[in-house]
C-alpha cells in the first residue's frame, strides 16, 4: 500500500475551525503542502492576520505569530530583517490586507520585502459578520451595503494583483481560484513559486485567492463555488501579473 | 571615553546603540528626528537593522515582529506619532515582549505651533496594564536610562518609554558614555521567540498568549512581576524635604527650572522631588517630606497637569496640592513657579 | 484501474459536498444515515473500486479529511 495523498505535515492535529466548504481550508491545506514540498517546516515563521485567516496560528505547524489587523507585512519585515535566512510569510483576507493594511502592504512590496504573502480575496469581511470589504462586488449585498455596493458612492472594487504589480519590489504576482480541481492545483504551484521567490532571494512575492464565504453569502459551498466562477472572476482575472526569471 | 557635547537625541540614539539595539523601525517626527538619522548613519556600520517605515504605525509593528523575534529594537517617535503606535504598545505590553519606546514630547495635537510640552503622561492603549516609564532630567540622564531600559525591558519582558520633553531632546549637554549603568546579570533568555522550529527544537504560538490563557498571562504580570517592578524600579531625586514649607515637584526640564528658582530663594524653605520614573510613581519619596509643609507645588509643561494626579496620591489629602503649568501667554516659565511659591508663603501675586 | 482506499476522517468531515461535485466520476454522496459528533453528514464513498486516484476530492477537501491510498497487487 502505497500512500497517494495525505494530510501535509506541516499542519497541527488542530481541526479546521473554517465554516463548512470555505475556500479557507483549501488555502490553508495547500499552503501547508507547499511548506512540505519546500522542506522549509523547520525554518519558517508563518505570520497570521485578523479574520477568518486569523485562526491559521491553530493550523500551521511552525512558529506562528497573531499580529495587529492589517499590520502582518510591517511585523513579517521586522521579523524577516532579523531573521533573514528563515522564510517569513502572511496569511491575510480581503480587511487586513485591502482595507487596513493597505499602506503596509504596498510599502512591504514597495521595500522589495523578501516575504510571502497569500491573499485571500472572498469579497466580504467573514469573520465579523458578513461586512462590505474593498472587494465586495457593485450591487454585491453585505451587512454593511444592504442595498447593493454603489460604486456611484463608495468606488468599484480594487484589484490589488493588479495594483501591487506596478510596483518594482514586487517580484512575483498571480491571481489563483479554488473553484475547481484543476484551478486548486494552479493555486498550488503559485503558492510554492511565490515561496520559491523569497527562497531565491529575488524579492516580494503575492499570490491573491478568490475564495468563498458560504456563511455570510447565505449560499451552499457548491453554490458559493459557481458564484465564484460567474460573478468573481470576470472582475478579478486569473493570471500572472508579475513573474521572475528562474 | 572623555565628555562629549551631544545634542540629546542623539546622545539618546548612540545610548541606544550601546545598551544593545540591534534594530530600529521608525517614522520622522519633529523634535525627535535626529534620533532615526543617527540610526541610519550608524546602524549599518554597527551590523544593525535601520528601517524608516511608512508610518509609526507599520514602525511599531515592526519593533514587534523584530521583538518577537528574539532582538533588542527601538522606537521613536513624538506625541501624535506614540498615539499611532497604542495598539500594538498595547499588544506588546499584555503579550509581555520587550522594546524601547522614546517619546520626544511636544504640546498638543500636533498640528501648527510646536513647543516642548510635558504630556503624553497619560498615554494609554487599550487594556489594562502598565508599562515602566522613565523620566530623565538632562541628556546624561537620558543616555543613562536608554541602556538601562533595554535591561529593564528584558528583565520584565515589557515595552520600557523613555518619557523626555521636547528641550531634553533638542539641547547640547556633555555626555559621558563611561559612566552608563552596569549591565543587569541573570536577564532571562527568550525560548518563545521567533525563529522556526528548527533552531529551538520546538514551536511558539504567539497568539496574544504564549501557549497560555490570556488572564493567566495578565494575572502572572499583576501578581508576580509588577509588584517586582514596583519594588525595584522607582526611581528620584530629592532635598530639602525635612523643613521644607513648600515642596516643589516636578521632572525633566520644569525640575531644572524648579532646581534654579530654588537656588534663587536660599532664604525660604522649599524642597524638591524629581520623580524619575512615572510608572512605578516614586510615592514613598512624599513620605519624606516634614512637618512643616504647607504646600506641595506642582511644576508641569502643561495646561491641565497630569502628573499632579499622581502627586495628589501621594500625599494622600495631608497637604494642598498646586499645579503650575503654561499661561495664556507661554509655556510654563520659572516666574510662573516663583509666583506660585511667593503667594502660598504669604507674599504677592498668586 | 488502481486499486484505491479511500478514507475519510469523519471527525473532520463537515458534510460541505464538494468533494461530490469535485469527483469525476461521480463516486461520493453525503451519508444521509451518518452523523458525526459536530451533527455532520459525512461523506461516504459508493464504489472504491471505480476510483482512479486523480485526488480531486483530497485536494478539494476544505478539511484535509480525505487521505487517498494506492493497493499495490
Amino acid at each position: 500500500m502505497s500512500v497517494a495523498y495525505t494530510r501535509p505535515k506541516s499542519l497541527t492535529n488542530a481541526p479546521y475551525t473554517y465554516c463548512p466548504g470555505c475556500g479557507h481550508g483549501i488555502a490553508t491545506t495547500l499552503a501547508a503542502a507547499c511548506i512540505d514540498e519546500l522542506d522549509i517546516q523547520g525554518i519558517t515563521i508563518s505570520v497570521s492576520s485578523v479574520g477568518c485567516g486569523g485562526m491559521g496560528p491553530w493550523f500551521f505547524d511552525t512558529d506562528v505569530i497573531s499580529p495587529m489587523h492589517g499590520r502582518a507585512p510591517a511585523t513579517a519585515t521586522g521579523i524577516k530583517r532579523i531573521h533573514p535566512d528563515k522564510v517569513v510569510w502572511t496569511y491575510q483576507g480581503d480587511g487586513d490586507l485591502a482595507s487596513i493594511g493597505t499602506a503596509e502592504i504596498v510599502h512591504a512590496a514597495h521595500r522589495g520585502e523578501k516575504i510571502t504573502v497569500i491573499f485571500i480575496n472572498n469579497t466580504t469581511y467573514g469573520m465579523t459578520g458578513g461586512q462590505m470589504a474593498p472587494t465586495t462586488l457593485p450591487g454585491q449585498k453585505t451587512t454593511t451595503s444592504p442595498y447593493g455596493r454603489d460604486a456611484q458612492s463608495i468606488g468599484n472594487p480594487i484589484r490589488m494583483a493588479e495594483m501591487l504589480a506596478t510596483i518594482d519590489g514586487a517580484k512575483y504576482v498571480e491571481r489563483v481560484s479554488v473553484d475547481t480541481p484543476a484551478n486548486i492545483r494552479k493555486t498550488k504551484k503559485a503558492i510554492k513559486r511565490a515561496f520559491e521567490c523569497q527562497m531565491k532571494g529575488v524579492g516580494f512575492s503575492l499570490v491573491e485567492i478568490l475564495s468563498t464565504c458560504p456563511t455570510n453569502w447565505g449560499m451552499t459551498p457548491v453554490e458559493s463555488m459557481e458564484w465564484l466562477r460567474e460573478e468573481m472572476i470576470p472582475y478579478y482575472p486569473l493570471g500572472n501579473f508579475k513573474n521572475f526569471q528562474d | 571615553m572623555a565628555r562629549v557635547l551631544m545634542k540629546g537625541n542623539e546622545a539618546i540614539a548612540e545610548a541606544a546603540l550601546r545598551g544593545g539595539a540591534q534594530a530600529f523601525f521608525g517614522y520622522p517626527i519633529t523634535p525627535q528626528n535626529e534620533i532615526p538619522e543617527y540610526m541610519a548613519r550608524e546602524m549599518p556600520k554597527r551590523g544593525g537593522v535601520f528601517l524608516q517605515s511608512e508610518s509609526e504605525l507599520s514602525g511599531i509593528n515592526m519593533v514587534l515582529g523584530a521583538s518577537a523575534s528574539g532582538a533588542r529594537v527601538i522606537t521613536s517617535s513624538s506625541g501624535p506619532g506614540f498615539s499611532l503606535m497604542l495598539e500594538a504598545i498595547s499588544s506588546m505590553a499584555l503579550t509581555r515582549l520587550p522594546c524601547v519606546l522614546v517619546d520626544i514630547v511636544r504640546s498638543g495635537p500636533g498640528m501648527g505651533d510646536l513647543a516642548p510640552a510635558q504630556e503624553d503622561y497619560k498615554i494609554a492603549g487599550n487594556g489594562s496594564y502598565k508599562i515602566p516609564v522613565l523620566l530623565p532630567g538632562n541628556v546624561q540622564e537620558a543616555a543613562e536610562m536608554v541602556v538601562e531600559a533595554f535591561d529593564i525591558a528584558d528583565q520584565y519582558g515589557t515595552p520600557v518609554l523613555i518619557l523626555a520633553d521636547g528641550m531634553i531632546g533638542q539641547m547640547m549637554e556633555p555626555v559621558d558614555f563611561d559612566k552608563m549603568p552596569p549591565k543587569r546579570k541573570n536577564l532571562p533568555d527568550k525560548p518563545w521567540r521567533m525563529v522556526g522550529i528548527a533552531e529551538k527544537g520546538y514551536r511558539t504560538q504567539m497568539t496574544i498568549h504564549y501557549d497560555m490563557k490570556l488572564t493567566e498571562s495578565t494575572w502572572i504580570f499583576e501578581h508576580e512581576v509588577m509588584p517586582e517592578i514596583i519594588k525595584n524600579e522607582a526611581r528620584w531625586e530629592s532635598f530639602g524635604l525635612k523643613d521644607a514649607e513648600i515642596v516643589v515637584t516636578a521632572y525633566g526640564t520644569a525640575a531644572r527650572m524648579a532646581k534654579s528658582i530654588i537656588e534663587d530663594m536660599p532664604d525660604a524653605k522649599i524642597g524638591l522631588i524629581r520623580p524619575k520614573t512615572a510608572w512605578p510613581f516614586p510615592y514613598q519619596a512624599y513620605e519624606e517630606i516634614g512637618p512643616n509643609c504647607k504646600a506641595v507645588v506642582c511644576a508641569e509643561m502643561n495646561t491641565i497637569g497630569q502628573m499632579i494626579d499622581d502627586v495628589r496620591i501621594a500625599v494622600a489629602g495631608k497637604y494642598p496640592v498646586y499645579h503650575v503649568g503654561n499661561t495664556k501667554e507661554a509655556p510654563l516659565e520659572p516666574e510662573n513657579i516663583i509666583d506660585k511659591i511667593q503667594h502660598l508663603l504669604g507674599g504677592a501675586k498668586s | 484501474m488502481a486499486n484505491a482506499k479511500i478514507t475519510v476522517n469523519t471527525r473532520l468531515c463537515k458534510g460541505c459536498g464538494l468533494c461530490i461535485t469535485a469527483c469525476p466520476k461521480k463516486l461520493l454522496e453525503l451519508d444521509g444515515g451518518c452523523i458525526n459528533d459536530k451533527g455532520y453528514n459525512v461523506m461516504r464513498i459508493t464504489d472504491e473500486s471505480a476510483c482512479s486516484l486523480c485526488a480531486n476530492c483530497a485536494i478539494t477537501c476544505p478539511d484535509a479529511a480525505i487521505t487517498l491510498e494506492k493497493i499495490e497487487e
